[in-house]
């Protein structure tokens, strides 16, 4: 059974409520499931003033209003809270850090570690909340000895919890996601917050990176980090390109690399690996980004840690697929190695390990294990 | 439920809303020249008249606005405007740093967009102009000046200005000054023409009239360049057909504001004494904002800092125990910004994020206080483990 259920006992529920009809259909249920909800909105940029056309569900004057009449039109109270230093030092600095260093970061899930389940759900723990509560596509299942397990959503096409994975035992332990235990298309979401008079029926999804108001991540990093020429390389070692900064790229990319020479079997190149140190940027063919093994960091469990190596399915990357693997815990480094090769296995990108829907634990890709190693220089 | 948010809003008193609903069924455009015209106009006269006389002003010293925000942007854009293109080298205007932002963002402007220099005057740590700064300011070049602009009292922390004494020293240079006294008329004597003032702001709804009416007191000598232009009501200085309603409703409230005035701050200020106590009796370090002494402060102005408490949690605390009160500072898209007129008064930026504006008014009652003395101990607590973000 999952809380939104038949609550036992009615909870202080605080619900993030970005402006967008995920959120607040979340929170409209959390309410009509007889909780006392308290509607909060997370001022996140650094210029709260902006308005942004085709609002993508964070961070403008927009969104803020959109949450607050929704919060109205559901009878809630509502805030805004200022999270924008937490955030800027918390996800955008550490997104910048992770491309500066040649690793592909996922500032959502860093967003739910670091800002949604713990700046604001220390706070709202503070204020004497119980629980916070996202519209995120997850299900929180408590079990009879009263333990609690994240899973992945009724609906597998929607489910969230890969971003998610990151939290521990005791972030579940106050999270309520009460869109998670119905099998819902988008279509039915929209038309149950149109039903409910909620005016955010019709906003376009949220998508992209809410900090990056114009959807041009390259642009945002040349930015920050400035323009560092240096050379795109093949698996030889052979100059076939230059770029403007490795920063820009990440593994498994195709798109983008403008190389001038084709490759001599005339096939596509992708991009095998990032060296922020020589700013070199490698390229290859798509068979070479195979991968067989990868070694991942910060493990986080949701539960005890597995002692010994336990066989599970694993999630690579946001919307990605299913591939099975056996894991392991090694010195504090979780050891992963797949049943099958693996494509495009970025740095820095989550590996979200599962024992069917359950959420196991979480780690963050540090290397990976070539099926064909790049053959070296000379 | 304790409203105690009666400087953002106070309930309309019956009389006001008894006048406006007997209006509203009239027809009437007090431009017109036919007899549903004379009567509307005789209502708005009716109405200047009694305004007039509650704020010691005669009938044409009164201009109908849409609310305080007009007017003081009437005031302070139009006696600017007029001034410079009078002698171009008066561009500087001289404001408090305290001031509500219908003030401090039109000063921005004018700066902007207009080659205004503003130049702030110093206030002391209750935020207080006085005298000598608004005269060493001016003298140190009289024919720069175009305007100064100081509220009557304070709408966060409640310190009343000596403005009769900031309007002398103004007077003896020959400078315009501009006073809001939205948060004044009603709980203090507010007398226009005793002031010395050129112009003066009042509003509608804060003395339990309606809202989007307001005043500004506009000395007869006083032309400031309109910010609406169109039919030529109000002197030519305010263009709009007049709300006739909502004036009538007005004047009412404004008629009593200035009658009980004495009523409101012994009553609603022994009330407020009463809150002070409580609060400070439950939260020992409680800082009291302001003017201490109570003649220097409005008399329904109950103001605190609570070191260590986001101001924004209080207010949630509070809310979800029926009590509604106000951090008394801005929001930029509904984000708590530390108050400016604290940090004007040398409140470290920490401790001004901390602060609760209690406001009471003519509906306040015994049982409002005691809810608060109830309420905010443990509110602060909660505040404090849940700290700064």
């Amino acid at each position: 059974m999952t809380d939104t259920a038949q609550p036992s006992r009615p909870l202080r529920v605080l619900a993030a409520m970005s402006g967008g009809v995920d959120s607040a259909v979340a929170a409209a249920r959390a309410a009509e499931a007889g909780h006392d909800v308290t509607g909060v909105h997370l001022a996140l940029s650094a210029n709260p003033q902006s308005f942004r056309t085709g609002a993508r569900g964070c961070c403008t004057i927009e969104d803020s209003r959109d949450a607050r009449r929704a919060a109205d039109v559901i009878g809630i109270p509502f805030y805004v809270w200022d999270l924008a230093d937490r955030f800027r030092e918390d996800v955008v600095e550490d997104f910048v850090a992770e491309y500066e260093a040649g690793r592909t970061p996922n500032p959502c899930l860093r967003c739910n570690e670091k800002i949604k389940f713990a700046a604001l759900l220390d706070k709202a723990l503070a204020l004497g909340f119980d629980a916070v509560c996202t519209g995120h596509y997850a299900q929180v299942i408590v079990r009879e000895d009263g333990t609690r397990e994240l899973h992945r959503a009724s609906d597998m096409a929607k489910d969230q919890s890969y971003v998610l994975g990151v939290l521990d035992d005791r972030q579940l332990a106050h999270a309520m996601f009460p869109l998670g235990d119905t099998v819902t298309t988008k279509d039915e979401i929209r038309a149950e917050a149109e039903r409910r008079g909620l005016a955010v029926a019709k906003k376009p999804d949220s998508h992209d990176i809410c900090f990056i108001a114009d959807g041009d991540t390259q642009g945002f990093l040349a930015r920050r980090l400035g323009k560092a020429e240096g050379d795109i390389v093949d698996e030889s070692g052979a100059k076939v390109g230059s770029h403007e900064g490795a920063y820009g790229f990440t593994v498994g990319q195709r798109k983008g690399l403008r190389i001038g020479t084709p490759a001599p079997d005339g096939k596509p190149r992708y991009v095998l690996d990032i060296s922020p140190v020589d700013n070199t940027v490698t390229v290859g063919p798509a068979s070479a980004l195979d991968v067989s093994a990868l070694t991942a960091i910060k493990p986080r469990w949701c539960g005890a840690a597995p002692s010994g190596p336990g066989t599970y399915t694993a999630q690579l990357r946001a919307h990605g697929g299913e591939t099975e693997v056996t894991a392991e815990l090694v010195d504090g480094s979780l050891e992963v190695s797949f049943t099958e090769p693996v494509r495009g296995v970025a740095p820095g990108q989550a590996i979200v390990l599962y024992d069917g829907t359950r959420v196991v634990g979480s780690a963050t890709i540090a290397s990976t294990v070539r099926v064909k190693e790049a053959t070296p220089a000379g | 439920m304790a409203y105690l948010d009666h400087a953002a809003t106070t309930p309309m008193l019956p009389e006001a809303a008894e006048a406006l609903t007997a209006q509203l069924g009239v027809t009437g455009n007090a431009s017109s020249l036919h007899a549903s015209g004379r009567r509307a106009r005789r209502t708005v006269e009716e109405a200047r008249e009694t305004l007039a006389d509650a704020l010691g002003a005669r009938p044409s010293e009164v201009v109908f606005t849409s609310g305080g925000t007009e007017a003081d942007n009437l005031a302070v854009k139009g006696l600017y405007w007029s001034r410079r293109d009078a002698e171009p080298a008066r561009t500087r205007v001289l404001a408090s740093p305290v001031e509500h932002h219908a003030v401090l963002d039109v000063v921005h402007w004018l700066a902007e967009h207009e080659g205004a220099t503003v130049e702030y005057l110093p206030v002391d740590t209750h935020g207080r102009v006085h005298p000598d700064a608004l005269r060493k300011a001016i003298a140190r070049n009289p024919d720069d000046v175009a305007l100064a602009t100081v509220m009557w009292a304070n709408n966060e922390i409640g310190t009343i200005m000596p403005i009769r004494e900031l309007a002398e020293v103004a007077a003896e240079f020959g400078v315009p000054l501009h006073s809001d006294a939205v948060q004044a008329f009603g709980q203090v004597p507010v007398d226009f023409a005793a002031s010395g003032l050129a112009a003066m702001t009042v509003s509608g709804h804060k003395i339990g009239g309606p809202y989007g009416i307001g005043a500004l007191l506009l000395g007869r000598d006083q032309s400031p360049v309109p910010v609406l232009h169109g039919g030529g009501q109000e002197r030519h200085v305010r263009s709009g057909t007049l709300d006739v309603p909502a004036i009538a409703s007005f004047a009412v409230a404004g008629r009593l504001a200035a009658e009980q005035h004495a009523w409101f701050a012994r009553e609603i200020g022994a009330l407020r004494d009463s809150l002070v106590d409580a609060v400070r009796t439950a939260v020992p370090d409680a800082i009291l904002g302001g003017d201490p002494e109570p003649g220097g402060r409005l008399p329904a102005n109950a103001h605190f800092t609570f070191p260590g408490c986001e101001g924004d949690s209080l207010l949630l605390l509070l809310d979800a125990q029926g009590i509604e009160c106000s951090t008394g500072s801005a929001c930029t898209a509904g984000v708590a910004q530390p108050s400016h007129v604290l940090l004007a008064t040398g409140t470290d930026p920490d401790l001004a994020r901390g602060t609760l504006r209690f406001s009471l008014g003519h509906t306040s009652t015994q049982a409002d206080v005691e809810a608060v003395a109830r309420a905010i101990g443990p509110a602060v607590e909660r505040a404090r483990a849940a700290g700064l973000t």
